[in-house]
Protein backbone atom coordinates (compact mmCIF):
# COMPACT_ATOMS: atom_id res chain seq x y z
CA UNK A 1 0.00 0.00 0.00
CA UNK A 2 1.23 3.49 -0.81
CA UNK A 3 2.29 5.86 1.97
CA UNK A 4 0.97 9.46 1.73
CA UNK A 5 3.73 11.76 0.53
CA UNK A 6 4.28 15.51 0.82
CA UNK A 7 6.93 16.62 -1.71
CA UNK A 8 7.14 20.33 -0.82
CA UNK A 9 7.50 23.27 -3.20
CA UNK A 10 11.28 23.10 -3.69
CA UNK A 11 11.05 19.52 -4.88
CA UNK A 12 8.79 20.71 -7.70
CA UNK A 13 11.21 23.44 -8.79
CA UNK A 14 14.90 23.58 -7.87
CA UNK A 15 15.23 20.11 -6.36
CA UNK A 16 13.29 17.90 -8.78
CA UNK A 17 16.09 15.33 -8.52
CA UNK A 18 15.35 14.85 -4.83
CA UNK A 19 11.67 14.23 -5.63
CA UNK A 20 12.20 11.80 -8.49
CA UNK A 21 15.07 9.92 -6.83
CA UNK A 22 13.11 9.55 -3.59
CA UNK A 23 10.09 8.10 -5.36
CA UNK A 24 12.17 5.86 -7.62
CA UNK A 25 14.53 4.44 -4.98
CA UNK A 26 11.73 3.70 -2.54
CA UNK A 27 9.69 2.12 -5.37
CA UNK A 28 12.70 -0.04 -6.26
CA UNK A 29 12.55 -1.32 -2.69
CA UNK A 30 8.82 -1.97 -2.81
CA UNK A 31 7.66 1.19 -1.01
CA UNK A 32 5.17 3.26 -3.01
CA UNK A 33 4.55 6.93 -2.23
CA UNK A 34 1.21 8.60 -3.02
CA UNK A 35 1.43 12.39 -3.31
CA UNK A 36 -1.30 14.17 -1.32
CA UNK A 37 -3.95 15.35 -3.83
CA UNK A 38 -3.85 18.99 -2.72
CA UNK A 39 -1.16 20.64 -0.67
CA UNK A 40 0.32 24.05 -0.01
CA UNK A 41 3.72 25.29 1.09
CA UNK A 42 4.48 23.93 4.60
CA UNK A 43 5.51 27.40 5.79
CA UNK A 44 9.26 26.71 5.35
CA UNK A 45 10.32 27.79 8.82
CA UNK A 46 8.77 26.94 12.17
CA UNK A 47 7.64 30.21 13.78
CA UNK A 48 9.96 31.59 16.42
CA UNK A 49 7.05 32.81 18.53
CA UNK A 50 4.99 30.04 20.16
CA UNK A 51 1.76 31.91 19.59
CA UNK A 52 2.32 32.63 15.90
CA UNK A 53 -0.51 30.27 15.00
CA UNK A 54 -0.93 31.72 11.53
CA UNK A 55 2.53 30.41 10.70
CA UNK A 56 1.42 26.91 11.68
CA UNK A 57 -1.93 26.76 9.90
CA UNK A 58 -0.60 25.45 6.58
CA UNK A 59 1.44 22.69 8.22
CA UNK A 60 -1.48 21.74 10.46
CA UNK A 61 -3.78 21.42 7.45
CA UNK A 62 -1.27 19.21 5.64
CA UNK A 63 -0.99 16.94 8.67
CA UNK A 64 -4.78 16.80 9.03
CA UNK A 65 -5.27 15.98 5.35
CA UNK A 66 -2.69 13.21 5.71
CA UNK A 67 -4.55 11.84 8.73
CA UNK A 68 -7.59 11.31 6.50
CA UNK A 69 -5.64 8.84 4.36
CA UNK A 70 -5.73 5.29 5.67
CA UNK A 71 -2.04 4.82 6.30
CA UNK A 72 -1.57 6.98 9.38
CA UNK A 73 1.85 8.11 8.22
CA UNK A 74 3.11 10.99 6.09
CA UNK A 75 6.45 10.85 4.31
CA UNK A 76 8.42 13.97 3.50
CA UNK A 77 12.06 14.16 2.51
CA UNK A 78 13.03 17.84 2.38
CA UNK A 79 14.71 18.61 5.70
CA UNK A 80 12.93 21.96 6.01
CA UNK A 81 9.46 20.50 5.38
CA UNK A 82 10.26 17.62 7.71
CA UNK A 83 11.32 20.02 10.45
CA UNK A 84 8.28 22.31 10.14
CA UNK A 85 5.71 19.51 9.86
CA UNK A 86 7.20 17.54 12.71
CA UNK A 87 7.41 20.53 15.04
CA UNK A 88 3.89 21.70 14.27
CA UNK A 89 2.65 18.16 14.88
CA UNK A 90 4.56 18.11 18.15
CA UNK A 91 3.02 21.43 19.18
CA UNK A 92 -0.48 20.19 18.36
CA UNK A 93 0.13 17.02 20.33
CA UNK A 94 1.74 18.58 23.39
CA UNK A 95 0.43 22.11 23.66
CA UNK A 96 -3.27 22.31 24.37
CA UNK A 97 -3.57 25.97 23.47
CA UNK A 98 -1.87 25.46 20.11
CA UNK A 99 -4.08 22.45 19.42
CA UNK A 100 -7.25 24.34 20.31
CA UNK A 101 -6.34 27.42 18.28
CA UNK A 102 -5.39 25.47 15.17
CA UNK A 103 -8.22 22.94 15.20
CA UNK A 104 -10.84 25.59 15.92
CA UNK A 105 -9.60 27.72 13.06
CA UNK A 106 -9.43 24.79 10.68
CA UNK A 107 -12.67 23.30 12.06
CA UNK A 108 -11.17 19.85 12.32
CA UNK A 109 -10.67 17.29 15.06
CA UNK A 110 -6.97 16.52 15.27
CA UNK A 111 -4.56 15.79 18.10
CA UNK A 112 -1.33 15.00 16.25
CA UNK A 113 -2.22 11.45 15.16
CA UNK A 114 -0.29 11.61 11.87
CA UNK A 115 3.10 9.96 12.16
CA UNK A 116 5.57 11.99 10.15
CA UNK A 117 8.35 9.82 8.76
CA UNK A 118 11.48 10.63 6.82
CA UNK A 119 12.56 8.29 4.00
CA UNK A 120 15.70 7.55 6.04
CA UNK A 121 13.39 6.13 8.71
CA UNK A 122 11.37 4.24 6.09
CA UNK A 123 14.61 2.70 4.82
CA UNK A 124 15.68 1.73 8.34
CA UNK A 125 12.32 0.59 9.71
CA UNK A 126 10.31 -0.65 6.72
CA UNK A 127 12.93 -1.85 4.27
CA UNK A 128 15.64 -2.62 6.84
CA UNK A 129 19.34 -1.94 6.33
CA UNK A 130 20.18 -5.64 6.49
CA UNK A 131 17.67 -6.47 3.77
CA UNK A 132 19.06 -3.59 1.72
CA UNK A 133 22.54 -5.13 1.72
CA UNK A 134 21.32 -7.98 -0.43
CA UNK A 135 19.76 -5.68 -3.03
CA UNK A 136 22.55 -3.29 -3.97
CA UNK A 137 24.98 -3.46 -6.90
CA UNK A 138 28.70 -2.66 -6.81
CA UNK A 139 28.40 0.90 -8.15
CA UNK A 140 29.07 2.67 -4.88
CA UNK A 141 31.13 -0.10 -3.28
CA UNK A 142 33.99 1.32 -1.26
CA UNK A 143 33.03 4.92 -2.11
CA UNK A 144 33.98 7.19 0.78
CA UNK A 145 30.97 9.27 1.77
CA UNK A 146 30.54 12.16 4.22
CA UNK A 147 26.99 12.19 5.66
CA UNK A 148 25.79 15.74 6.15
CA UNK A 149 22.70 16.21 8.32
CA UNK A 150 22.74 19.99 8.67
CA UNK A 151 20.46 21.66 11.21
CA UNK A 152 16.94 20.67 10.36
CA UNK A 153 16.78 16.89 10.54
CA UNK A 154 17.55 16.31 14.18
CA UNK A 155 17.11 19.57 16.03
CA UNK A 156 15.60 20.60 18.36
CA UNK A 157 16.06 17.09 19.71
CA UNK A 158 13.07 16.98 22.05
CA UNK A 159 10.67 17.92 19.25
CA UNK A 160 12.30 16.13 16.32
CA UNK A 161 13.04 12.80 18.03
CA UNK A 162 14.87 11.82 14.89
CA UNK A 163 17.86 9.80 15.96
CA UNK A 164 19.23 8.58 19.27
CA UNK A 165 22.04 11.12 19.21
CA UNK A 166 20.76 14.45 17.87
CA UNK A 167 24.26 16.01 17.81
CA UNK A 168 25.83 12.90 16.34
CA UNK A 169 23.18 11.06 14.34
CA UNK A 170 24.24 7.88 12.54
CA UNK A 171 21.25 6.81 10.47
CA UNK A 172 22.80 8.01 7.19
CA UNK A 173 26.12 6.31 8.02
CA UNK A 174 24.22 3.07 8.63
CA UNK A 175 22.50 3.47 5.28
CA UNK A 176 25.78 4.20 3.50
CA UNK A 177 27.29 1.10 5.09
CA UNK A 178 24.34 -1.00 3.92
CA UNK A 179 24.91 0.26 0.36
CA UNK A 180 28.44 -1.12 0.48
CA UNK A 181 29.97 2.35 0.56
CA UNK A 182 32.14 3.64 3.35
CA UNK A 183 31.00 6.43 5.69
CA UNK A 184 33.86 8.67 6.81
CA UNK A 185 34.22 10.24 10.23
CA UNK A 186 32.88 13.73 9.58
CA UNK A 187 32.86 16.19 12.42
CA UNK A 188 30.93 18.87 10.52
CA UNK A 189 27.90 16.67 9.96
CA UNK A 190 25.45 18.73 12.01
CA UNK A 191 27.04 22.15 11.45
CA UNK A 192 24.82 24.74 9.79
CA UNK A 193 25.65 25.47 6.12
CA UNK A 194 24.47 29.07 6.49
CA UNK A 195 21.05 28.29 5.10
CA UNK A 196 19.19 31.21 3.52
CA UNK A 197 21.68 33.64 5.02
CA UNK A 198 23.34 33.09 1.64
CA UNK A 199 20.99 35.82 0.39
CA UNK A 200 22.09 38.35 3.01
CA UNK A 201 25.55 37.53 4.29
CA UNK A 202 27.07 35.74 1.35
CA UNK A 203 30.73 35.98 2.41
CA UNK A 204 30.04 34.47 5.80
CA UNK A 205 28.21 31.55 4.22
CA UNK A 206 31.01 30.94 1.72
CA UNK A 207 33.47 30.75 4.61
CA UNK A 208 31.24 28.33 6.49
CA UNK A 209 30.57 26.15 3.45
CA UNK A 210 34.26 25.96 2.64
CA UNK A 211 34.98 24.77 6.17
CA UNK A 212 32.41 22.00 5.81
CA UNK A 213 33.62 20.98 2.34
CA UNK A 214 37.27 20.91 3.32
CA UNK A 215 36.36 19.01 6.47
CA UNK A 216 34.74 16.35 4.29
CA UNK A 217 37.70 16.17 1.91
CA UNK A 218 40.15 15.98 4.81
CA UNK A 219 38.21 12.98 6.12
CA UNK A 220 38.89 11.27 2.82
CA UNK A 221 35.35 11.66 1.47
CA UNK A 222 34.75 11.46 -2.29
CA UNK A 223 31.15 12.65 -2.00
CA UNK A 224 28.83 14.37 0.46
CA UNK A 225 25.20 13.31 0.91
CA UNK A 226 22.30 15.27 2.37
CA UNK A 227 18.50 15.35 2.43
CA UNK A 228 18.19 19.14 2.42
CA UNK A 229 17.70 21.09 -0.83
CA UNK A 230 19.14 24.25 0.70
CA UNK A 231 22.23 22.50 2.11
CA UNK A 232 22.68 20.81 -1.27
CA UNK A 233 22.45 24.13 -3.08
CA UNK A 234 24.81 25.97 -0.75
CA UNK A 235 27.41 23.18 -0.63
CA UNK A 236 27.25 22.58 -4.39
CA UNK A 237 26.85 26.01 -5.99
CA UNK A 238 29.32 27.82 -3.76
CA UNK A 239 32.11 25.44 -4.87
CA UNK A 240 32.01 27.11 -8.27
CA UNK A 241 32.60 30.47 -6.63
CA UNK A 242 35.41 29.17 -4.41
CA UNK A 243 37.11 27.49 -7.38
CA UNK A 244 36.96 30.73 -9.40
CA UNK A 245 39.05 32.47 -6.76
CA UNK A 246 41.25 29.57 -5.70
CA UNK A 247 42.35 27.16 -8.40
CA UNK A 248 43.82 24.77 -5.83
CA UNK A 249 40.40 24.11 -4.32
CA UNK A 250 39.38 20.45 -4.68
CA UNK A 251 35.70 20.11 -5.65
CA UNK A 252 33.56 17.37 -4.19
CA UNK A 253 30.14 16.23 -5.51
CA UNK A 254 27.16 16.88 -3.21
CA UNK A 255 24.34 14.38 -3.68
CA UNK A 256 21.00 13.62 -2.14
CA UNK A 257 21.18 10.34 -0.24
CA UNK A 258 18.43 9.05 -2.50
CA UNK A 259 20.58 9.65 -5.58
CA UNK A 260 23.45 7.63 -4.14
CA UNK A 261 21.09 4.85 -3.08
CA UNK A 262 19.34 4.97 -6.45
CA UNK A 263 22.64 4.44 -8.25
CA UNK A 264 23.28 1.43 -6.01
CA UNK A 265 19.85 0.05 -6.96
CA UNK A 266 20.19 0.59 -10.74
CA UNK A 267 17.49 3.25 -10.78
CA UNK A 268 17.47 4.80 -14.30
CA UNK A 269 19.67 7.91 -14.61
CA UNK A 270 16.79 10.18 -15.66
CA UNK A 271 15.05 9.49 -12.35
CA UNK A 272 18.16 10.21 -10.33
CA UNK A 273 18.25 13.75 -11.73
CA UNK A 274 22.02 14.13 -11.71
CA UNK A 275 22.12 16.78 -14.45
CA UNK A 276 21.28 19.77 -12.28
CA UNK A 277 24.38 19.57 -10.09
CA UNK A 278 27.10 22.21 -10.29
CA UNK A 279 29.84 19.73 -9.38
CA UNK A 280 29.16 16.80 -11.71
CA UNK A 281 28.66 13.60 -9.70
CA UNK A 282 28.09 11.30 -12.69
CA UNK A 283 31.67 10.00 -13.07
CA UNK A 284 31.61 8.94 -9.44
CA UNK A 285 28.55 6.76 -9.90
CA UNK A 286 29.61 4.84 -13.02
CA UNK A 287 30.73 1.97 -10.80
CA UNK B 1 -53.99 39.35 -6.24
CA UNK B 2 -52.25 37.78 -3.24
CA UNK B 3 -50.30 40.10 -0.99
CA UNK B 4 -46.57 40.35 -1.81
CA UNK B 5 -44.48 38.74 0.92
CA UNK B 6 -41.75 41.10 2.14
CA UNK B 7 -38.42 40.57 3.92
CA UNK B 8 -36.18 42.92 5.89
CA UNK B 9 -32.59 43.32 4.80
CA UNK B 10 -29.83 45.71 5.89
CA UNK B 11 -27.87 47.44 3.16
CA UNK B 12 -24.72 49.00 4.58
CA UNK B 13 -26.41 48.99 7.98
CA UNK B 14 -29.73 50.55 7.03
CA UNK B 15 -32.91 48.50 7.17
CA UNK B 16 -35.10 48.14 4.07
CA UNK B 17 -38.24 46.15 3.43
CA UNK B 18 -37.98 44.45 0.05
CA UNK B 19 -40.06 41.82 -1.81
CA UNK B 20 -39.19 38.22 -0.92
CA UNK B 21 -37.64 36.14 -3.66
CA UNK B 22 -35.82 38.88 -5.53
CA UNK B 23 -32.05 39.00 -6.00
CA UNK B 24 -29.91 41.25 -3.85
CA UNK B 25 -29.39 43.47 -6.86
CA UNK B 26 -33.11 43.85 -7.47
CA UNK B 27 -33.65 44.38 -3.75
CA UNK B 28 -31.12 47.20 -3.73
CA UNK B 29 -32.79 48.80 -6.74
CA UNK B 30 -36.16 48.40 -5.04
CA UNK B 31 -34.67 50.17 -2.01
CA UNK B 32 -33.69 53.08 -4.23
CA UNK B 33 -30.11 52.38 -5.22
CA UNK B 34 -29.16 53.11 -8.79
CA UNK B 35 -26.18 51.17 -10.13
CA UNK B 36 -23.61 53.07 -12.11
CA UNK B 37 -20.82 50.66 -11.09
CA UNK B 38 -21.08 47.31 -9.29
CA UNK B 39 -23.44 45.93 -11.89
CA UNK B 40 -22.66 44.41 -15.26
CA UNK B 41 -24.08 41.40 -17.01
CA UNK B 42 -26.75 40.54 -14.41
CA UNK B 43 -26.12 36.95 -15.42
CA UNK B 44 -23.46 35.78 -12.98
CA UNK B 45 -20.54 36.02 -15.37
CA UNK B 46 -18.95 39.45 -15.26
CA UNK B 47 -17.92 39.51 -11.59
CA UNK B 48 -18.93 43.13 -11.04
CA UNK B 49 -21.32 42.59 -8.12
CA UNK B 50 -19.40 40.67 -5.47
CA UNK B 51 -21.28 40.95 -2.19
CA UNK B 52 -20.54 39.98 1.41
CA UNK B 53 -23.16 39.43 4.07
CA UNK B 54 -23.89 38.05 7.50
CA UNK B 55 -26.98 36.40 8.92
CA UNK B 56 -28.42 37.08 12.37
CA UNK B 57 -26.92 34.90 15.10
CA UNK B 58 -24.19 33.51 12.82
CA UNK B 59 -20.57 34.63 13.07
CA UNK B 60 -19.68 33.52 9.56
CA UNK B 61 -19.08 35.86 6.67
CA UNK B 62 -20.89 34.76 3.50
CA UNK B 63 -20.46 35.88 -0.06
CA UNK B 64 -22.34 35.83 -3.33
CA UNK B 65 -23.03 37.75 -6.49
CA UNK B 66 -25.75 40.36 -6.02
CA UNK B 67 -27.30 39.46 -9.37
CA UNK B 68 -27.57 35.76 -8.49
CA UNK B 69 -28.31 35.53 -4.80
CA UNK B 70 -31.77 35.91 -3.28
CA UNK B 71 -32.27 38.48 -0.55
CA UNK B 72 -33.15 36.71 2.70
CA UNK B 73 -34.73 37.91 5.93
CA UNK B 74 -32.18 39.52 8.24
CA UNK B 75 -29.27 39.70 5.78
CA UNK B 76 -26.66 42.31 6.61
CA UNK B 77 -24.92 43.03 3.34
CA UNK B 78 -22.53 45.24 1.49
CA UNK B 79 -21.35 45.11 -2.06
CA UNK B 80 -17.62 45.08 -2.70
CA UNK B 81 -17.73 45.78 -6.40
CA UNK B 82 -14.11 46.81 -6.64
CA UNK B 83 -10.98 46.15 -4.65
CA UNK B 84 -7.61 47.75 -5.45
CA UNK B 85 -5.40 45.23 -7.22
CA UNK B 86 -2.12 45.62 -9.04
CA UNK B 87 -1.93 44.10 -12.48
CA UNK B 88 1.36 43.31 -14.15
CA UNK B 89 1.89 44.23 -17.81
CA UNK B 90 3.48 41.63 -20.05
CA UNK B 91 3.79 40.41 -23.60
CA UNK B 92 2.42 36.88 -23.46
CA UNK B 93 4.33 35.78 -26.54
CA UNK B 94 7.62 36.53 -24.82
CA UNK B 95 6.88 34.81 -21.52
CA UNK B 96 8.02 31.30 -20.64
CA UNK B 97 5.63 28.99 -18.78
CA UNK B 98 7.66 28.52 -15.63
CA UNK B 99 7.81 29.52 -11.99
CA UNK B 100 10.25 32.39 -12.56
CA UNK B 101 7.65 34.12 -14.75
CA UNK B 102 5.07 34.01 -11.98
CA UNK B 103 7.57 35.18 -9.38
CA UNK B 104 8.70 38.03 -11.61
CA UNK B 105 5.18 39.38 -12.12
CA UNK B 106 3.57 38.43 -8.81
CA UNK B 107 6.36 37.74 -6.28
CA UNK B 108 3.87 38.13 -3.42
CA UNK B 109 2.46 34.61 -4.06
CA UNK B 110 5.27 33.25 -1.89
CA UNK B 111 3.81 35.18 1.06
CA UNK B 112 0.80 32.84 1.17
CA UNK B 113 0.28 31.55 4.72
CA UNK B 114 -2.33 28.97 3.80
CA UNK B 115 -5.12 30.62 5.81
CA UNK B 116 -7.64 29.58 3.13
CA UNK B 117 -9.79 32.72 3.47
CA UNK B 118 -9.66 33.19 -0.33
CA UNK B 119 -11.27 29.79 -0.86
CA UNK B 120 -13.89 30.46 1.82
CA UNK B 121 -15.02 33.76 0.30
CA UNK B 122 -15.03 32.68 -3.37
CA UNK B 123 -18.63 32.98 -4.69
CA UNK B 124 -17.68 30.58 -7.48
CA UNK B 125 -16.66 27.91 -4.97
CA UNK B 126 -13.14 27.63 -6.38
CA UNK B 127 -10.18 26.22 -4.46
CA UNK B 128 -8.39 29.53 -4.65
CA UNK B 129 -5.71 28.66 -2.08
CA UNK B 130 -4.88 25.49 -3.98
CA UNK B 131 -4.39 27.30 -7.27
CA UNK B 132 -2.13 29.84 -5.60
CA UNK B 133 -0.22 26.91 -4.04
CA UNK B 134 0.12 25.33 -7.48
CA UNK B 135 1.31 28.64 -8.98
CA UNK B 136 3.79 29.04 -6.14
CA UNK B 137 5.49 25.81 -7.13
CA UNK B 138 5.34 26.41 -10.87
CA UNK B 139 2.50 23.96 -11.59
CA UNK B 140 0.93 26.30 -14.16
CA UNK B 141 -1.31 23.64 -15.66
CA UNK B 142 -2.94 22.86 -12.31
CA UNK B 143 -3.31 26.56 -11.47
CA UNK B 144 -4.94 27.15 -14.87
CA UNK B 145 -7.44 24.32 -14.43
CA UNK B 146 -8.32 25.14 -10.82
CA UNK B 147 -8.86 28.83 -11.61
CA UNK B 148 -10.77 28.27 -14.85
CA UNK B 149 -14.18 29.38 -13.54
CA UNK B 150 -12.86 32.58 -11.94
CA UNK B 151 -14.99 35.61 -12.79
CA UNK B 152 -12.49 38.03 -11.24
CA UNK B 153 -14.89 39.55 -8.72
CA UNK B 154 -11.95 40.26 -6.42
CA UNK B 155 -13.45 39.09 -3.12
CA UNK B 156 -10.42 36.79 -2.58
CA UNK B 157 -8.15 39.81 -2.82
CA UNK B 158 -10.16 41.62 -0.15
CA UNK B 159 -9.54 38.79 2.32
CA UNK B 160 -5.86 38.00 1.77
CA UNK B 161 -3.48 38.72 4.67
CA UNK B 162 -0.56 38.20 2.28
CA UNK B 163 -1.92 40.87 -0.10
CA UNK B 164 -1.93 38.49 -3.07
CA UNK B 165 -4.02 39.36 -6.13
CA UNK B 166 -5.23 35.84 -6.78
CA UNK B 167 -7.29 36.40 -9.89
CA UNK B 168 -4.47 38.12 -11.74
CA UNK B 169 -2.17 35.20 -10.90
CA UNK B 170 -4.90 32.85 -12.12
CA UNK B 171 -5.36 34.59 -15.45
CA UNK B 172 -1.59 34.73 -15.98
CA UNK B 173 -1.46 30.95 -15.46
CA UNK B 174 -4.38 30.35 -17.84
CA UNK B 175 -2.75 32.54 -20.48
CA UNK B 176 0.60 30.78 -20.09
CA UNK B 177 -1.16 27.44 -20.28
CA UNK B 178 -3.19 28.35 -23.35
CA UNK B 179 -0.37 29.98 -25.24
CA UNK B 180 2.65 27.90 -24.28
CA UNK B 181 1.68 24.57 -22.72
CA UNK B 182 -1.30 22.92 -24.42
CA UNK B 183 -0.44 21.37 -27.78
CA UNK B 184 -1.47 23.39 -30.82
CA UNK B 185 -4.56 22.10 -32.64
CA UNK B 186 -3.15 20.32 -35.69
CA UNK B 187 -6.47 20.24 -37.55
CA UNK B 188 -6.78 24.00 -37.22
CA UNK B 189 -3.31 24.62 -38.63
CA UNK B 190 -4.13 22.26 -41.51
CA UNK B 191 -7.38 24.05 -42.28
CA UNK B 192 -5.69 27.46 -42.21
CA UNK B 193 -3.16 26.14 -44.71
CA UNK B 194 -5.95 24.84 -46.94
CA UNK B 195 -7.68 28.23 -46.88
CA UNK B 196 -4.42 30.02 -47.66
CA UNK B 197 -3.69 27.72 -50.57
CA UNK B 198 -7.07 28.58 -52.11
CA UNK B 199 -8.81 25.25 -51.66
CA UNK B 200 -12.18 26.91 -50.98
CA UNK B 201 -11.85 29.92 -53.34
CA UNK B 202 -13.84 28.41 -56.20
CA UNK B 203 -16.73 27.39 -53.94
CA UNK B 204 -16.83 30.78 -52.22
CA UNK B 205 -16.70 32.69 -55.51
CA UNK B 206 -19.61 30.59 -56.74
CA UNK B 207 -21.67 31.54 -53.68
CA UNK B 208 -20.72 35.21 -54.02
CA UNK B 209 -22.02 35.35 -57.55
CA UNK B 210 -25.42 33.77 -56.74
CA UNK B 211 -28.64 35.76 -56.52
CA UNK B 212 -30.82 35.82 -53.43
CA UNK B 213 -33.37 33.38 -54.82
CA UNK B 214 -30.71 30.83 -55.72
CA UNK B 215 -29.01 31.22 -52.31
CA UNK B 216 -32.32 30.79 -50.45
CA UNK B 217 -33.06 27.59 -52.35
CA UNK B 218 -29.57 26.26 -51.64
CA UNK B 219 -30.00 27.10 -47.96
CA UNK B 220 -33.42 25.48 -47.69
CA UNK B 221 -32.23 22.33 -49.43
CA UNK B 222 -29.04 21.96 -47.38
CA UNK B 223 -28.15 18.67 -45.70
CA UNK B 224 -29.35 18.66 -42.13
CA UNK B 225 -28.06 16.42 -39.39
CA UNK B 226 -30.97 14.80 -37.57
Amino acid sequence: MAIPYFPGCTLKTKATGLDSSTRATLAALGVELAELPDWTCCGTVFPLAQDNYMGMVAAARILINASKEDDGRLVTVCSFCYNVLKRVNYAIKNNEETRTKLTQYLEEEYAGETKLVHPLEVLRDDVGFEALQGKVNDKVKGLKVACYYGCMLSRPASEMQFDDEPENPTIMEDLVGAMGAEPVDFKYKTKCCGSYQVMKTYDLVVKRVREILEGATASGAQAIITSCPLCQFNLDWIQEKIAEEDSSFAKIPVLYFTQLLGAALDVPAEELGLDKHYVDPKALLKG
Amino acid sequence: MPEQKMVNIYIMGKQYEVPAGVTIMKAMEYAGYQFIRGCGCRGGFCGACGTVYRKPGDFRLYSGLACQLQAEEGMYLSQIPFYPANRSTYDLQELTPELSTILKHYPEVTRCLGCNQCTKICPQGLNVMDYIAAAQRGDIEKAAHLSFDCIMCGLCVSRCPAEIVHYNVGILCRRLYGRHIIPKAQHLAKRVEEIKSGKFDEELNKLMSMGQEELTKLYDDRDMEQ
